[in-house]
């Protein structure tokens, strides 16, 4: 049964049918379903007012494509990066988990830096989200996305304390798997992102 | 410093609302006094609110959705009173504005405030002991969920006495319900309270997804499930896929009012229409979340009283696996009028009257399962052949409103009004009534009063028809939805007509509560010492009444559908020889109720836009989230010395219960 | 149920595999912003190339740093993953086409 195999099966055969830490990682990915439907609808939002510019900037106006290209590097490496820590955790190789977790901090830190960059420079232009319906969209398309990656920066801080106070356990390994995952699915939407709204917007 | 919040809000010179303020504030003193002169709060703390129980957490949801029924059903009746008296250009006793608010309310609280919660609260209640687990698979997301559900229950009734509700319907189409057109606080009540408790019912979603997948006992294959969890995963599968189309939707109108933004506005490149495609991509499926787990009640009721095996299993789960998936292939047909143009009203209108056939599928299942049973009329069953009855009639209504010729004609008309309360109150209230009555031993260990039973059965059928079918005639004369009056005096006699039904139904809920008084009164006459009243065929019934805080003392195995019947059948005598073992446990939290405060802490200071406030309820709900993290005495093990002693003190209560009836 | 001896290196996957992930990842990036950026394909074979690589880059993403199989959790994350996938066709795609049709007959836009 699920919860005997808590104490002892999590942490000897992380994948073994219907222990905990097994069901907690199914229950993240399960939310991370309800998150793409989320994302979804703003994608869906965004297709159908990408033309409503009322007179305002259209895509090809204001996307700049070099900039995205190295926010999606980082995002990429990122994601790399996490992979590595999550390696280092079956290797129970704690200083290392948290070494690749301060490294994918970093650059998801730079990418959400980037991002602020360039929402403020077009705020500043006049380009703000209030300014047409499509901008009105994207911002809130990618700045949902940006938020996401924010929500894991912090979590990735949390993780950081607790792998310094509880170390390598059946408590913070699922998490670090649920969070790896929250990583890499962050960078697929991203690659919608980068696809669908900044390539395709500016043809 | 308290954003648009100031003594104007609170509106005095409306003595409807004071009156009711003046009720609520009477109410909650003296329950507030009671508890505190019993002595009470620690007990309701660490027994109830902290609980991670589903079936504790399955009868608070259960008990704030009947609260909120008694608001909702207000809301109605001072509807139809309006509408019998408003007629040839009288005013009736509501000013617009306050009618608008009332038909809103009425909506959303009887929406989200009392069919979500009594279908996600028999889901508690029932689901983990159906697949004969301990407990969900996430239990403190259980309980924040619950508490997320009562904070925004909360601040759907503040918006009673400080400030307003929206004014715009129960789905706040935009733009109606945008800043230009909607600039008080209503909407946002509605916004947030809708947020708070969406996010709520997500986690119940997935929570109860994983539950069943992850946690059935030994043997229990999927199509080994009970019809009711089977209902219930469906429903959970369009809760995790709908929900969200909500939250995003729902965000989006709030950037429009907060931050200026153009998604549904008339202007600067907004379309309004979109919102409404959106809103209904969530709105249909939800439809069927709702009755799903009505359908599956069904199926067990008749099952259990036609002391058959319910009639072609496998159509069941196929016939509900179809709808769930064809269900969001529909949603087009709440706005064919929209101008969408022929095909594709013509693709969504077929798909609309296909989904009928599972549907029709299922009702002749229940009919085969009664044919040739030995059908007892209990109150279950009569709610079940009344819900039948009704929901076939609805059902065909449904499907005329299908067809978008004739919908030009029927939208926005009463037939739409009638129609929908066809299928909620013959499918969803019907059915939760059915549900309730079926498990309220297993939870409480005594059973509901059969006569009060039936006679608020007859009075709900009864009113439901006197009540809704003058509506459909109306809608032939002319008369649309959400009028506050009407020019017309020839429509007034069937405006007092429908206006008898509601006191009918409003019998019916008063029956139900004698009906609760009654039972508790005679609770020892009604004892369920066996655990298994109703000669049950799921495993809820092999355990004792009400279910011990750990469901299975030993967890039960499975090898056929109804296996429990099947084991009954071969023998009576349980496996008394098994040692008992120790069992794992989750803790009580309090991060549940404690975030959940912070959340109605953020809705209420959003509501009002005062902002420190909003941050301090953000920071708040991120800083108890985090501190659960960090709590790592989450789980505990019930010693088998003490579930044996559990078990036996059960037994030897039973043994003298049936002792001294025997000698009665 | 557990694979123990092809779930290690399914489940965990390996620094091989991660570092293959990475450099598809990045062909499959570099490939869609030189054709947009270039301009030297024509519109309709740009859209195409930006809409393959990004599916593919997702399909890497999903197998080589999620790991999503048909083993783990007796497939039961795969399942849901097409599920979503298949209800965002349906609600984006019938979202998309609903609004097109509105546009063309209310003649905005």
């Amino acid at each position: 049964m699920a919860t005997d195999t808590l104490h002892h099966g999590a942490v000897a055969e992380p994948h073994e049918h219907h222990d905990a830490a097994g069901t907690k990682v199914f229950g993240f990915w399960v939310y991370l379903m309800s998150d793409l439907v989320i994302f979804g609808s703003l994608f869906a939002t965004y297709a159908v007012l990408m033309k409503g510019t009322a007179g305002g900037p259209t895509a090809a106006d204001i996307f700049e494509l070099p900039f995205v290209l190295v926010e999606t590097f980082l995002l990429l490496v990122s994601s790399f990066t996490f992979g590595m820590g999550v390696l280092a955790m079956n290797a129970n190789r704690i200083n290392q988990v948290k070494a690749w977790l301060a490294v994918t901090f970093l650059l998801g830190a730079a990418f959400v830096g980037m991002e602020v960059y360039e929402f403020q420079h077009l705020i500043h232009q006049g380009y703000g989200p209030d300014r047409s319906a499509f901008l009105s969209s994207f911002f809130t398309l990618v700045g949902t996305h940006g938020l996401h990656v924010t929500f894991g920066l912090i979590w990735i801080l949390v993780m950081l304390v607790q792998l310094s106070t509880k170390g390598l356990n059946d408590m913070t390994r699922p998490r670090i798997l649920c969070l790896s995952l929250f990583w890499h699915f962050l960078d697929i939407v991203w690659i919608c992102v980068f696809s669908f709204v900044y390539l395709m917007g500016v043809l | 410093m308290f954003g648009k919040l100031s003594l104007e809000a609170i509106p005095y010179h409306e003595p409807i609302i004071m009156v009711v303020a003046a009720f609520m504030a009477i109410g909650g003193i003296a329950l507030v006094g009671a508890l505190t002169y019993y002595r009470k709060w620690g007990w309701l703390w660490n027994e109830w609110f902290t609980s991670v129980d589903h079936k504790k957490l399955g009868i608070m949801y259960f008990i704030v959705a009947l609260v909120m029924l008694l608001r909702g059903f207000a809301d109605a009746i001072m509807m139809r009173t309006q509408l019998a008296m408003a007629a040839g250009g009288a005013a009736g006793y509501l000013p617009p504005e306050h009618y608008d608010q009332i038909f809103t309310a009425h909506g959303v609280i009887m929406i989200f405030f009392v069919a979500m919660p009594m279908v996600i609260g028999l889901m508690n209640l029932v689901v983990p002991l159906q697949i004969g687990a301990r407990d969900v698979a996430f239990p403190f997301l259980n309980n924040l969920s619950f508490w997320l559900f009562a904070a925004a229950a909360i601040l759907v009734n503040i918006s009673l006495v400080v400030g307003e509700f929206a004014k715009t319907g129960w789905l706040a189409y935009a733009p109606l319900s945008g800043i230009e057109f909607s600039p008080g606080v209503g909407v946002d009540y509605w916004i947030w309270a809708l947020q708070i408790s969406g996010v709520g019912t997500t986690l119940t979603g997935i929570n109860f997804f994983v539950t069943i997948l992850k946690m059935r006992t030994k043997g229990m294959t999927l199509f080994r499930m009970p019809i009711f969890t089977w209902t219930s995963l469906c429903a959970n599968i369009l809760i995790i896929a709908s929900f969200p189309i909500l939250t995003a939707t729902v965000a989006l109108l709030t950037l429009d009012r907060y931050l200026g933004m153009h998604f549904f506005t008339n202007d600067f490149g907004g379309n309004m229409m979109m919102y409404v495609n959106l809103i209904w991509a969530w709105g249909h499926p939800e439809v069927y979340i709702l009755i799903l787990p009505a359908f599956g009640v069904f199926s067990e009721v008749i099952s259990t009283f036609a002391r058959k095996r319910l009639f072609g299993y496998m159509t069941m789960v196929w016939a509900t696996i179809a709808i769930t998936l064809l269900s969001f292939i529909v949603w087009l047909h709440h706005f064919f009028t929209m101008g969408a143009g022929a095909n594709v009203n013509a693709f969504f209108g077929i798909m609309t009257m296909i989904i009928a056939i599972p549907t029709g599928v299922k009702v002749f299942n229940w009919l085969f399962t009664i044919y040739r049973g030995s059908l007892e009329l209990t109150s279950p069953v009569l709610w079940t052949l009344g819900f039948i009855i009704t929901f076939t009639l609805g059902g065909m209504t449904g499907v005329m409103l299908a067809v978008p010729a004739a919908n030009f004609v029927l939208h926005n008309s009463l037939f739409v009004i009638a129609h929908f309360h066809n299928v909620i109150i013959g499918g969803v209230v019907f059915g939760m009534m059915a549900g309730l009555t079926f498990w309220f031993p297993k939870a409480f260990g005594f059973t509901l009063s059969e006569k009060w039973g039936k006679r608020s059965f007859w009075c709900w059928f009864i009113g439901f028809y006197v009540a809704f079918m003058p509506l459909y005639v109306l809608a032939f004369f002319g008369a649309v939805r959400r009028m506050q009056s009407y020019a017309n005096p020839e429509w007034q006699p069937w405006m007092i007509l429908a206006w008898v039904g509601a006191v009918i139904i409003m019998m019916g809920i008063a029956c139900t509560i004698i009906q609760f008084w009654v039972s508790i009164r005679d609770r020892q006459q009604n004892a369920d010492v066996t655990g298994d009243p109703w000669d049950g065929r799921t495993l809820e019934w092999s355990t004792s009444s009400p279910a011990p805080f750990y469901n299975f003392a030993r967890l039960p195995e499975v090898g056929d559908i109804d296996s429990f019947w099947s084991q009954k059948q071969r023998s009576n005598e349980q496996l008394e020889d098994a040692p008992y073992t120790d069992i794992h446990m989750p803790r009580n939290t309090v991060a549940g109720p404690v975030i959940s405060l912070f959340a109605l802490v953020l809705g209420f200071a959003l509501v009002w836009h005062i902002w420190w406030l909003a941050a301090v309820g953000l920071i708040g709900v991120m800083a108890s989230f985090i501190a659960r993290v960090f709590n790592d005495d989450v789980d505990y093990y019930v010693p088998a010395a003490d579930v044996e002693r559990i078990e036996r003190k059960h037994q030897l209560e039973r043994e003298q219960q049936l002792g001294m009836e025997a000698q009665a | 149920m557990s694979h123990p001896s092809s779930g290690a290196a399914n489940a965990h996957g390996s620094v091989k595999s991660y570092v293959t992930g990475l450099v598809l990842s990045l062909i499959l990036t570099i490939i869609p912003f030189a054709v947009v950026m270039s301009g030297a394909l024509s519109v309709l074979t740009t859209v195409i190339v930006v809409a393959v690589t990004a599916v593919l880059q997702i399909l890497v993403q999903l197998v080589m740093f999620m790991h999503m199989n048909t083993k783990a959790d007796e497939g039961w994350n795969l399942m849901s993953f097409v599920f979503t996938l298949t209800i965002l066709v349906l609600v984006v795609g019938g979202s998309l086409w609903i609004m097109q049709h509105l546009h063309l007959n209310m003649m905005i836009g």
